[in-house]
């Protein structure tokens, strides 16, 4: 390997023979290039889609009532449910051990909202103060609502980074102003901002218990949402938002009086499953990727195997030449291995710098739905333009052995 | 310099097996220009691929100064041609893609001679045979003379025992066959030992002594008064 009169023997060889070894190189390194473009995406497609995910708590559990579809213990289909305050005060006694956070939700509609002479047009919601964790919420001024604002039923929102932006820009802060909700002064105590980004900034929160008392909501409510203490392991977190699920629903159709089969009555929705899901269908990408990259590594290896073979057979004679002139068995081989990993491995590397760049270079600005930045690990790239040069490296040593087994007057006849 | 004894070879050919030399025995003394002649079936190839370690006997001796040449495996053949043993041949045989310097420094290069050297002893050798000024050519801007000659200078160039010739006039000329052998004269006259094939009566001629091969056996074996290639050039 060091030998440098192998080398300088290796490199005039190469030097005379260009447009064999660039087409040797071309198979390699585009077999890299490919694999390692295909393995940039695969890991874009999953970052994107962990983002699609990120918006809420990966946790969270909502449940949100419909109609029912199926007739049911004397009672007609077509029944609208309507959750109420006993429902979601039952759920958080039912399953205290299961639940890390909870909150109701009231949207409250027909009001109109007005700073000053300003109308806005964002939406109200009544929710508990646990819902900034529901929600994903992080606070950027003041704080998120707390017990005793749903205790004591204050009169207090909480508006969003969006709002604070395109309401209140003028002002230093917006805390301690005061919102006119259809009449009612509300104080603003706090700012929030949303994981998932401007798209969830659109509210504005209230206390649960001050929205059904001011504005007609009785005590009914729209939805529940809850997350559940984060464990470690994703299947064990699958495992226990779904036992989670099945158990509330199964509470909420006996209360509701509706039949256990009757999806639309009461849907829930949980993350957790449908990142499973999504991971799975991921899982199944990246295999895919995966295997196509590796079928592609394969054709890089048959191609350098062929072109070894076509090597050996064009060189045949001249194989002759040099054991007529005194050279030993392995030094035949050693030429032609030696050329055919220098080969690879500077086009391996080649194709890896090519794609590892494009991926720095055009990465980061990849703006597509459920691709988020596509890179690819640079050990697991570097172990497959090994495993290139190694299986190229056996792919050429049986011709090479063929060749150096050949008969030398065998081999100065071949024309 | 070559010792050999009752040399037996034979081929097998399917079944049958076909008898090529059947019992050769003959020595060359240092020096010597020997014609091995004899029409085509007559062994004379075979027993230059002995000679030259391509082949290996069935059995019988086979001394090269004084080194006798038996169990060979590749390794050791490929040894023993290196040290011992030039090569000439009918269709010349260099390598293509290399300058006629360089395939005169090949052997070198399997005798682990450093590069510098091996490019002042390629140069030399091409000189010898009149070819210096063409070092860099590639061979196919050569002529068929030139190339032979370039070939001469590789078989020289690792100062081997014995020099062997196969056909070396076969794809030339009678002008340039007499240049060539003018050369083989020469280089002889300087005291190389050469043996050389051939079925062409004049270039057997041109050697000190003709060795005549039928059907696997010596059928006659002389020394002539050598006719100078000189004269013809």
């Amino acid at each position: 390997m060091f030998d440098l009169e192998r080398w300088q023997e290796i490199f005039d060889t190469i030097r005379k023979n260009k447009l064999r070894t660039f087409l040797t190189g071309l198979s390699v390194a585009s077999g890299i290039f490919i694999l390692v473009i295909l393995l940039g995406f695969g890991q874009g497609m999953q970052n994107g889609i962990a983002k699609e995910f990120e918006q809420d708590a990966a946790t969270s559990v909502w449940v949100w009532p419909g109609v029912t579809t199926i007739g049911y213990k004397g009672m007609n289909p077509g029944r609208p449910i309507q959750f109420r305050n006993e429902n979601y005060d039952m759920s958080g006694t039912l399953f205290e051990d299961q639940i890390e956070n909870k909150s109701p939700r009231l949207f409250v509609r027909d009001v109109f909202v007005n700073y000053g002479n300003d109308a806005l047009a964002y939406n109200v919601q009544g929710v508990s103060h646990q819902f900034q964790f529901i929600e994903n919420e992080f606070m950027t001024l003041g704080r998120f609502l707390n017990q005793q604002d749903g205790d004591t039923k204050a009169k207090v929102a909480i508006i969003s980074n969006k709002i604070n932006r395109e309401v209140f820009q003028e002002l230093e802060t917006p805390i301690g102003e005061f919102l006119d909700i259809s009449g009612i002064p509300f104080k603003i105590v706090g700012v929030y901002g949303d994981i998932g980004g401007e798209r969830e900034e659109d509210r504005i929160y209230i206390p649960v218990s001050t929205a059904q008392q001011v504005f007609n909501g009785a005590d009914y409510l729209n939805n529940l949402s809850y997350t559940l203490p984060p464990v470690d392991d994703f299947e064990t977190a699958v495992a226990q938002s779904i036992k989670f699920k099945n158990e509330l629903k199964s509470y909420l159709q006996n209360a509701h009086m509706v039949a256990p089969e009757d999806t639309s009555a009461i849907q829930v929705y949980n993350p957790m499953e449908e990142a499973k899901r999504f991971y799975s269908l991921m899982g199944g990408i990246k295999f895919f990727f995966w295997f196509v990259g590796v079928c592609t590594i394969i054709a890089g290896i048959v191609g350098v195997s062929n072109i070894m073979l076509i090597v050996v057979k064009e060189r045949t004679r001249e194989i002759g030449i040099r054991k007529a002139l005194g050279a030993k068995p392995w030094s035949i081989v050693g030429m032609i291995l030696h050329e055919a990993i220098f080969i690879t491995a500077i086009a391996g590397f080649t194709g890896l710098i090519l794609s590892m760049g494009l991926l720095e270079i055009v990465g980061p600005h990849v703006e597509v739905d459920y691709v988020l930045n596509p890179s690819v690990n640079f050990n697991v790239a570097l172990t497959t333009v090994f495993v290139l040069i190694f299986a190229g490296a056996i792919a050429g040593f049986f011709p090479a052995w063929r060749a150096a087994k050949i008969h030398v007057i065998e081999a100065l006849r071949d024309e | 310099m070559i010792q050999i004894k009752d040399l037996h070879k034979s081929y097998k050919m399917g079944k049958n097996s076909l008898h090529v030399l059947k019992g050769i025995n003959f020595n060359v003394e240092e020096g010597e220009l020997v014609a091995i002649m004899g029409s085509s079936g007559s062994g004379k190839s075979t027993l230059l691929n002995i000679l030259g370690m391509l082949d290996s006997s069935d059995s019988g001796e086979y001394i090269l100064d004084n080194v006798p040449i038996k169990d060979l495996n590749e390794t050791k053949a490929a040894r023993y041609r290196n040290k011992f043993l030039g090569f000439v041949f009918q269709s010349f045989n260099l390598i293509n893609y290399k300058s006629a310097a360089e395939n005169v420094a090949l052997p070198l290069y399997y005798q682990k001679v450093p590069r510098k050297e091996r490019q002042e002893k390629a140069l030399k050798y091409l000189e010898q045979v009149g070819l210096k000024e063409w070092a860099g050519h590639l061979p196919s801007e050569l002529s068929g003379g030139q190339k032979q000659r370039v070939a001469i200078a590789r078989a020289l160039a690792a100062e081997p025992k014995v020099l062997l010739a196969d056909e070396p006039t076969g794809a030339l000329d009678s002008k340039t066959s007499y240049e060539v052998m003018d050369l083989i004269q020469k280089i002889n006259d300087a005291g190389n030992t050469i043996l050389i094939v051939t079925h062409e009566p004049d270039i057997a001629d041109m050697c000190k002594r003709i060795v005549h091969l039928k059907d696997g056996v010596i059928i006659e074996d002389k020394k002539i008064e050598q006719v100078r290639a000189e004269q013809y050039v």
